[in-house]
């Protein structure tokens, strides 16, 4: 199979996570979007790596699932403490810091 | 060793001792301090002479030693900026005054600091002085020499101010700092003058271009710069109108008083215009006016002496007064003589103010001559130092300081012509001189004893229970003041007895080494440096010597006569004299109110232009125009570029694709 059928799998998985983010206002809903960003990355990497035949693709992909987790916890973290603190769950009311 | 390392030893003690005192204060504890003090500038001492017996091995027409250690920047013919030192035998004799008569004043210290709080620092500062006066002396050129002048203005600040707690005294320091430094502009522009037709900041160099014609055609850059160089020398050495930190200095401790204030410091004029003296020669109104100047100096500082009630302001007038001869002497081409007055006066100078200190620390820290009388008995060491002083620096035969200052005199007269005049008003001085020192004397030691006096008598020193500032009675905090809450005398400290006896018997006999017609030790020892003066040959008769020494004998005599009339044989005169003298009484009581003048000619217009400067430059240009148009240009830029920062999470999240998507387009577009 081609390696083009899997970079337009990525490019329109990363476009829907891309457009997610953009239009979206709840900020759980924005972290899965990145997710779906990250992931559409992981594909295009493995995706390469298959094509060279080696491992370092794969080893990117890994890391970056690495530091997809660290971030889903920090954002998960900050959703929680903006819920606990009763403020609205929506990232256009949460302006404050502005010039 | 050669000559040269024995040199390089003499500077290297002091600095070791700086540092060592410097740096490890905490750990030497009071007694290590005052040991290794006193015994860095002991072994320079020893090194001065081991330099003096090397260099009396070689021939009498290569006693001009250099060595450099280190080329900062040379140049052919430009410029040749060395640390090089230059022996011979005038830097030898002025390391071995130096040297000498620091170490007595360290082994003074080491008794008379002994309750100080600063110990330490005070001995660090000493060594630091003493290493700068060395830098100056040894220095092989003008750049030394600039470096070492301007080290020793800035010991002379720490130790003038040493007591920072003293309103007083942090004034009387930075006065003399502000002084020193106008002189040390004089010296740095004089020697750009020099340097710019000699093309060498080298001594030795610069005398051969001189002798060599550099500056024909030129005699006017010649002149205006040994009148600038003469400006530094003039500063340092406390001369008419740059004297009026000299008394002012005697906010100090009084071993600094007599160490900075009496037997090095304000010499290093005397040593610089006898340096430099191919060039003065060359030069000769430049000369004259040194020469003048001292004689002015001498004569105006005497008449001061005669009123001043602060016994160590009395002797710090004194001590401009020598200086003055010693210019004068050397102004006119007496190197020789001002060089012996410079090493005489040294001594009886340092032992004066060594006795003064060690009757303030019986006054428990008043120095007023109102309030002292009647020492001799309880003090009989103290007095019997002060009279050998007194008797050398009012030139009684055969103390030192007769054979020096008549050696002076005598041949200023010699040189004849308008010399006259600074001969006669020489002896003028010398008759003064015999007054206000017998005046001191007798005021202290003579007459009822005062209370102080009378409980020492019965075995107790006195006691200040709330020490006070001398100068104007504010009560001190004894934490950083007067030498510590415990003072000392020199009956009772054995370092300041051994060393006033060394000073004393150096006063008395230092004398005899160029006793006229007998023999010449000075002359000879220094005849080489000055081999190429062209007064060096300039030997006054016989008959002009002896009517000098009978004619000097008899003003002494005179003076202390008269001093014995009014203030022993009748009690009480002194305050007729001064109704019947009244204007020339409130002239010298005022110091001819140079302050005054000083401030009204220099301090006022420029406090003035200053203010205004503030008001209309400052303000509008500077604070108003930099400061607030750059704080309002920052401003304006920044609350531009604010409005960018919305705080939408998702606004800037497109900005951030399309930028990175532009990015993509860009090498898609770049690369196809």
């Amino acid at each position: 199979m081609s390696i083009a059928w899997y970079l337009v799998v990525s490019a329109l998985i990363f476009c829907i996570g891309a457009g997610g983010v953009l239009v979206r206002r709840n900020p759980l809903v924005i972290l899965l979007c990145l997710e779906l960003m990250l992931n559409a990355a992981n594909l295009a990497l493995i995706a390469f790596a298959r094509m060279h035949g080696n491992a370092d693709g794969q080893i990117f992909a890994l890391i970056v699932m690495v530091v997809a987790a660290c971030e889903v916890t920090v954002g998960l973290g900050l959703i929680v403490a903006i819920f606990r603190r009763r403020l609205p769950i929506d990232v256009d009311e949460l302006r404050e810091l502005q010039g | 060793m050669s000559t040269t390392t024995w040199a390089w030893l003499v500077l290297a003690f002091p600095l070791a001792g700086t540092l060592i005192n410097g740096l490890g204060y905490r750990r030497l504890g009071r007694a290590g301090a005052g040991v290794i003090g006193t015994a860095s500038i002991g072994l320079a001492f020893v090194c001065a002479v081991g330099a003096l017996i090397s260099l009396q091995g070689h021939d009498a027409e290569h006693r001009a030693l250099t060595s450099s250690l280190w080329d900062y920047a040379v140049t052919n013919g430009d410029v040749d900026a060395q640390l090089s030192i230059l022996v011979d035998p005038l830097s030898v004799y002025m390391a071995l005054v130096v040297t000498g008569i620091s170490t007595l004043i360290h082994l003074y210290s080491v008794s008379y600091m002994q309750s100080d709080r600063g110990y330490a620092r005070y001995f660090a500062y000493l060594n630091f002085f003493v290493f700068s006066m060395l830098v100056l002396v040894l220095g092989g050129n003008f750049l030394l020499l600039i470096v070492g002048w301007a080290f020793v203005g800035a010991a002379s600040y720490l130790l003038i101010s040493f007591w920072y707690r003293r309103g007083t005294a942090t004034q009387a320091g930075i006065k003399a700092f502000v002084i020193n430094v106008v002189g040390d502009v004089g010296l740095v522009l004089g020697t750009f003058f020099v340097l710019r037709y000699s093309g060498t900041l080298d001594f030795l160099g610069t005398f051969r271009a001189v002798e060599g014609g550099a500056f024909d055609g030129h005699h006017g850059a010649l002149v205006a710069g040994c009148l600038l160089i003469l400006v530094g020398a003039f500063a340092k050495s406390a001369q008419i109108p740059l004297h009026t930190w000299l008394p002012d200095a005697m906010e100090g401790p009084t071993p600094v008083s007599s160490l900075i204030h009496a037997a090095t410091m304000v010499t290093a004029g005397v040593y610089l215009v006898a340096r430099l003296h191919p060039l003065f020669e060359q030069a000769p109104a430049a000369a004259d006016t040194a020469a003048v100047i001292g004689c002015v100096t001498l004569l105006i500082a005497g008449t001061i002496a005669l009123t001043q009630t602060d016994i160590k302001r009395v002797i710090a007038y004194s001590t401009m007064s020598q200086i003055g001869y010693m210019i004068m002497a050397v102004g006119a081409g007496g190197y020789v003589a001002g060089l012996f007055h410079l090493m005489t006066h040294a001594f009886f100078k340092a032992l004066l103010f060594m006795a003064a200190g060690s009757i303030i620390g019986a006054m428990a820290g008043a120095q007023s001559l109102e309030r002292m009388s009647g020492f001799r008995k309880a003090m009989p060491f103290t007095f019997g130092c002060f009279v050998v002083g007194g008797l050398a620096l009012s030139g009684v035969p055969p103390f030192s300081g007769f054979f020096s200052k008549d050696e002076i005199l005598a041949f200023v007269g010699n040189r004849g012509g308008g010399f006259v005049v600074l001969y006669v008003i020489g002896y003028v001085g010398a008759f003064l001189t015999a007054v206000y020192t017998w005046r001191m004397i007798f005021r202290a030691f003579w007459g009822e004893p005062c209370a102080e006096a009378r409980e020492l008598e019965h075995g107790h020193l006195a006691h200040a229970e709330v020490p006070t500032n001398p100068a104007n009675g504010e009560v001190e905090d004894s934490d950083v003041g007067f030498p510590g809450p415990e003072h000392t005398i020199a009956e009772r400290a054995l370092p300041m007895k051994v060393a006033m006896t060394l000073l004393a018997i150096g006063a008395t006999v230092a004398g005899l080494v160029q006793i006229p017609t007998v023999d010449h030790v000075i002359t000879n020892f220094l005849e080489p440096t000055f081999a190429d003066s062209k007064y060096i040959h300039d030997e006054p008769g016989n008959g002009l010597v002896f009517f000098g020494m009978a004619l000097g004998t008899v003003l002494a005599l005179l003076g202390i006569a008269l001093a014995h009339r009014i203030w022993v044989a009748r009690p009480g005169s002194a305050a007729a004299w001064r109704t019947r003298f009244a204007p020339a009484y409130h002239l010298f009581v005022n110091k001819w109110w140079f302050d005054e003048l000083i401030d009204l000619v220099v301090v006022r217009p420029f406090a003035a232009f200053g203010n205004f400067s503030r008001r209309t430059f400052e303000r509008a240009v500077v604070e108003g125009a930099f400061v607030d148009g750059t704080t309002s240009v920052v401003r304006a830029g920044s609350s531009a570029v604010r409005a960018i920062q919305t705080g939408f999470l998702r606004y800037y999240a497109a900005l951030l694709l399309v930028g990175g998507a532009a990015v993509v387009l860009y090498f898609l577009i770049a690369s196809s």
